[in-house]
């Protein structure tokens, strides 16, 4: 019956590597750098897992086969022992020098997701806000002044900076193809940098429950070449119509909403929760301006005491944008 | 509010529950009249501070919330085998994996590990009873009261809908509106003192109350497992109470901890939440540890393998689980050095597990291993726990988080550490401490054949979750649409999931075919084996110990057993023992009224309850109770009597 067992896990092992040839799972089929490389740690990690649970298993056919009861003489009396000192070293350095190894891949591969991707180091990033409502996604594009709802369209071949947000409960922002996901906040803004390598279609969504229509929140992204992008963002310039204060307050409000495409976006009447209009843990997105001047100061000290928590960047932001008023 | 508001409506399975409900709960009292069974009840059970009885009313609540769990994961996993399956809608199936994971969690695995902890750490101590028996009793009621409050809230008023880790804003009352969350607020805080007082109960108990000549070292592995347990729980459940104070604060009094509005925190909630929730993991799981250390080494015929070390890992568990509760957020968007701090400190608990892991098959090497249903459970528990924890390192890695964070992937792992660890370590547990309690065994061949079918379904259930997961799919999606390929997987796990009920069912049928017909002169170590509680009758008499053992080391029963030396050499003097109390059952009943008028924001009826909880402790405080004594003449009486009867065939 054990081998039964063992036969099913190795059926199942083999299963997922056949999965991986023909029709290769979201994650290991990566369309840009960071995804790549987080596809690249996780496939480094299975083998290195895969390792440990061979030597586990080994080990564990090879008592079960030997000191069965059945098989022993019945005079048979099981030594006492107490342990044994090195044998205890053994499989405690051994873990230690695994864990190590992969402590130090886990924050490499962690610092170089986290930023642009070298590849691109050159060019400045595409800077695209997405911000969460119940159920949907709000993409703003502050350089080109547009904005879009439940798809998102970038050019490929370029870095891609995502500025995320929430107007409701907390979501993760999420293109498995392109990048890991990150959380979007009522009260801070996260970062999330990503790049496609080709022009093409990829499934996005929040993958935070976040209530009754979380299902539903999926969104397309689109990498386009960078004359398609140009001409997408004329389109939107010439024929969208803008987004009124009063239009974008219906669309909080309503639930499922389908793509809708604006010649302006909610960042000048509403800004994203950073630099001044930041609560930084404390205060919302939905606090407005004159609420928020007293609180400057208290902005300051709440950074100093929660460094340690921050993201590096954000910080760094905070302080530049404090210097400037 | 209507009535309509307060009942929920307009589902059938709710109408059904509703009658059953109704009906069950008259039934109970039609019964108890008419077989003239409540002073039995009353005297026997209700108002019991014998920590075995305590012990068998949590395991029975325990398994009555696996079958409620249960019934929530077979509709979530009907619910998702089809694609655009309509048998629930969204709000239903947020309500469900809500209960689901707050009573597997808290109302079944963490009451079904107390309830073995209460029967056995006194037996395997070598001691009479706990050190607070009457205190116990209040744990037991408490935690019942939680539960009972909890599990009304799906008919009235209806479920938390949050998830079991409730993140704020969500489950504000802007987001969610309905009384479900306040159901998990009371209710979780009335538990969980319980839960807190059973901590402070036991460690002074394993502290205080051990056989002379039991010192530390000389432990058994689950008293050691429990004593480590009992300690994460004093320093971990205070945190919980004071979230939930905050949650309730937040909901029914208008401040704003955790909600957006004037400087809320939502990621406050998230760490407090977890502060509680990733120590708990290990509260649930370190005295399955020891379960299986007791197990192994009985069948195996051998004293457990580097007993030091064993130790020295679960104390290294310990402290590591309050270090490493931000891994269920790297993607909260703290950078990188704070992502990789608890990177290595999450890993750095696979170094002691890796430990126990090699030390059980040491045990098991040079054994003499004998398959009994305990013992497979046991053997089942190492290779597939393995790779719950191997899963578990990959997700440490906070890059490759990133990809699994809130996928299947994590719903796959932490099932593989769950269900392995924990649920087949209490039924091992149940399996093997049966016949101590009761006094007959379990029907072996029924009991194997459970275990054959809920190992292999449960790894029929659980693995396809993985792939699901880096294919994609993200856990609490109540519906998918049938292009993401989702569809064949998730129907092979709901097939696992009919053959984990079946698995189920016939543990239960075990239960009730063995309380028929398995014979009854069982001696007081039918397993041969090695510690404490195994060296007195089967059932255990009231006063545990006729005579305390004297112990001068590890597995001293074992020992005695092969010298022929008795642990207890001596003549019976009176033992005093503590008087019933029926203080305890209405102060859990109190609470449980009180809870319920807390959760629809009643007041005058909730001071109300609050005066009569001041009550009964004020009542407890002026009371003069001095216990009673267990005559010689009834020493010898019970003895002989159980003596006796073993001495017939």
């Amino acid at each position: 019956m054990k081998k039964k067992w063992i036969a099913l896990t190795l059926f199942s092992i083999t299963a997922i590597l056949l999965a991986g040839c023909d029709n290769p799972l979201l994650i290991f089929d990566p369309k840009g750098p960071q995804a790549r490389t987080l596809s690249s740690t996780i496939l480094f990690s299975i083998a290195m897992m895969a390792g440990i649970l061979f030597v586990v298993y080994v080990l564990y056919t090879f008592v079960l086969v030997k000191y069965r009861a059945s098989k022993l003489p019945d005079d048979y009396e099981p030594p006492h022992e107490e342990g044994n000192k090195w044998l205890e070293i053994i499989w405690t350095t051994i873990p230690v020098i695994i864990v190590v190894i992969l402590s130090v891949i886990t924050v490499s591969s962690t610092s170089t997701v986290e930023q642009k991707s070298v590849a691109y180091a050159d060019q400045k990033p595409v800077v695209i806000y997405a911000s969460s409502s119940n159920w949907k996604w709000h993409f703003s594009y502050p350089e080109e002044g547009i904005e879009t709802v439940n798809y998102v369209n970038f050019p490929a071949n370029r870095p891609i900076e995502f500025r995320l947000y929430s107007y409701g409960p907390i979501t993760s922002f999420w293109i498995p193809q392109l990048a890991g996901q990150k959380y979007a906040m009522s009260d801070m803004v996260t970062k999330i940098h990503m790049s496609a390598d080709v022009p093409g279609s990829f499934m996005g969504k929040n993958s935070n429950f976040s209530g009754k229509g979380f299902a539903q929140m999926e969104f397309e992204a689109q990498s386009l070449s960078d004359a398609d992008y140009k001409e997408w963002v004329n389109d939107v310039k010439t024929t969208a119509p803008k987004l009124t204060e009063d239009e974008f307050d219906d669309l909080l409000k309503a639930e499922h909403v389908g793509r809708k495409t604006y010649s302006s976006n909610h960042l000048e009447f509403r800004p994203a929760p950073e630099g001044e209009h930041s609560g930084h843990h404390h205060g919302g997105a939905t606090s407005t301006d004159d609420q928020h001047e007293g609180h400057e100061d208290m902005d300051m000290d709440m950074d100093m005491d929660m460094d340690m928590d921050m993201d590096m960047d954000m910080d760094m932001d905070m302080d530049m944008d404090h210097d400037a008023h | 509010m209507k009535w309509d508001e307060f009942f929920v409506t307009g589902e059938p399975m709710i109408y059904a529950a509703m009658v059953s409900i109704v009906v069950v709960s008259l039934a109970i009292p039609i019964a108890l009249t008419y077989f003239k069974k409540w002073n039995w009840l009353w005297t026997n059970w209700l108002t019991t501070v014998d920590h075995k009885k305590i012990g068998v009313m949590y395991i029975l609540a325990a398994l009555l919330m696996l079958f409620r769990g249960g019934v929530d994961a077979l509709l979530m996993r009907a619910q998702t085998a089809i694609p655009d399956n309509g048998l629930l809608d969204g709000q239903h199936y947020n309500e469900i994996f809500t209960t689901h994971g707050v009573i597997m969690i808290l109302f079944m695995a963490m009451p079904f590990i107390i309830g073995l902890m209460n029967v056995v750490i006194p037996l395997q101590i070598g001691a009479r009873d706990v050190a607070f028996p009457r205190l116990n009793a209040v744990s037991f009621w408490l935690f019942f009261a939680g539960a009972m409050l909890f599990n009304i809230s799906f008919v009235i008023g209806g479920s938390p809908d949050a998830g079991w880790s409730a993140y704020f804003p969500l489950a504000s009352l802007e987001f969610s509106p309905t009384v479900g969350n306040n159901y998990y607020s009371i209710a979780l805080q009335i538990a969980g003192i319980g839960t807190l007082l059973t901590g402070i109960n036991f460690l002074v108990t394993i502290l205080k109350m051990r056989a002379p000549g039991m010192t530390l070292m000389k432990m058994p592995m689950f008293t050691w497992s429990v004593l480590i347990t009992n300690v994460i729980i004093v320093f971990a459940f205070p945190v919980l109470t004071v979230a939930l104070a905050l949650m309730t604060l937040d909901r029914q009094f208008g401040t704003q901890f955790f909600a957006m509005q004037s400087g809320g925190m939502d990621m406050l909630w998230a760490n407090l939440f977890w502060v509680w929730g990733h120590p708990e993991v290990y509260i649930v799981i370190l005295p399955a540890f020891g379960i299986y250390s007791e197990i192994i080494s009985t069948f195996a015929r051998k004293n457990l393998y580097g007993y030091k070390s064993m130790v020295v890992s679960m104390v290294a568990i310990s402290l590591l689980s309050f270090v490493v509760w931000a891994h269920h957020f790297y993607t909260m968007g703290h950078g990188v050095m704070v992502n990789s701090v608890f990177s290595i400190t999450t890993m750095a608990i696979a170094i002691p597990t890796g430990v126990k892991i090699f030390n059980w098959l040491f045990t098991l090497r040079k054994g003499k291993i004998s398959f009994t249903t305990p013992m497979l459970y046991a053997l089942a528990f190492i290779p597939i726990f393995t790779i719950g924890g191997v899963t578990g390192v990959m997700l440490a890695m906070a890059s490759a988080d990133y990809q699994y964070h809130n996928t299947m992937f994590l719903v796959a792992h932490f099932h593989y550490v769950l269900i392995p660890g924990t649920v087949f370590g209490v039924i091992a547990g149940f399996h093997f401490w049966f016949p101590k309690v009761f006094g007959f065994m379990l029907n072996e061949k029924l009991g194997k054949l459970s275990f054959w079918f809920i190992t292999i379904s449960f790894n029929v259930t659980f693995f396809p979750l993985f792939i699901l997961g880096l294919n994609g799919m993200t856990r609490r999606m109540y519906t998918y649409s049938e292009s993401t390929g989702y569809g064949a997987l998730n129907m092979l796990s709901m097939v696992g999931a009919l053959g984990l009920t079946i698995g189920f069912i016939i543990l239960v049928y075990n239960i009730y075919w063995s309380v028929r017909y398995s014979p009854r002169n069982i001696k007081g170590d039918p397993w041969d084996a090695r510690s404490l509680e195994w060296s007195t009758h089967s059932p255990v008499p009231e006063y545990n110990f006729a005579l305390i053992p004297t112990v001068n080391k590890l597995d001293a029963h074992w020992f005695a057993k092969k010298e022929g030396k008795p642990l207890a050499t001596g003549k019976y003097e009176p033992i005093h023992m503590p008087n019933n109390s029926g203080l305890p059952v209405i102060m859990g009943a109190a609470f449980f009224l009180w809870g319920f008028f807390m959760v629809f924001s009643w007041w005058i009826p909730a001071i109300v309850l609050g005066v009569v909880i001041l009550g009964t402790l004020a009542y407890r405080s002026f009371e003069k109770d001095h216990g009673r004594y267990i005559s010689v003449e009834e020493i010898e009486r019970t003895e002989n009597a159980l003596r006796g009867e073993q001495h017939e065939n």
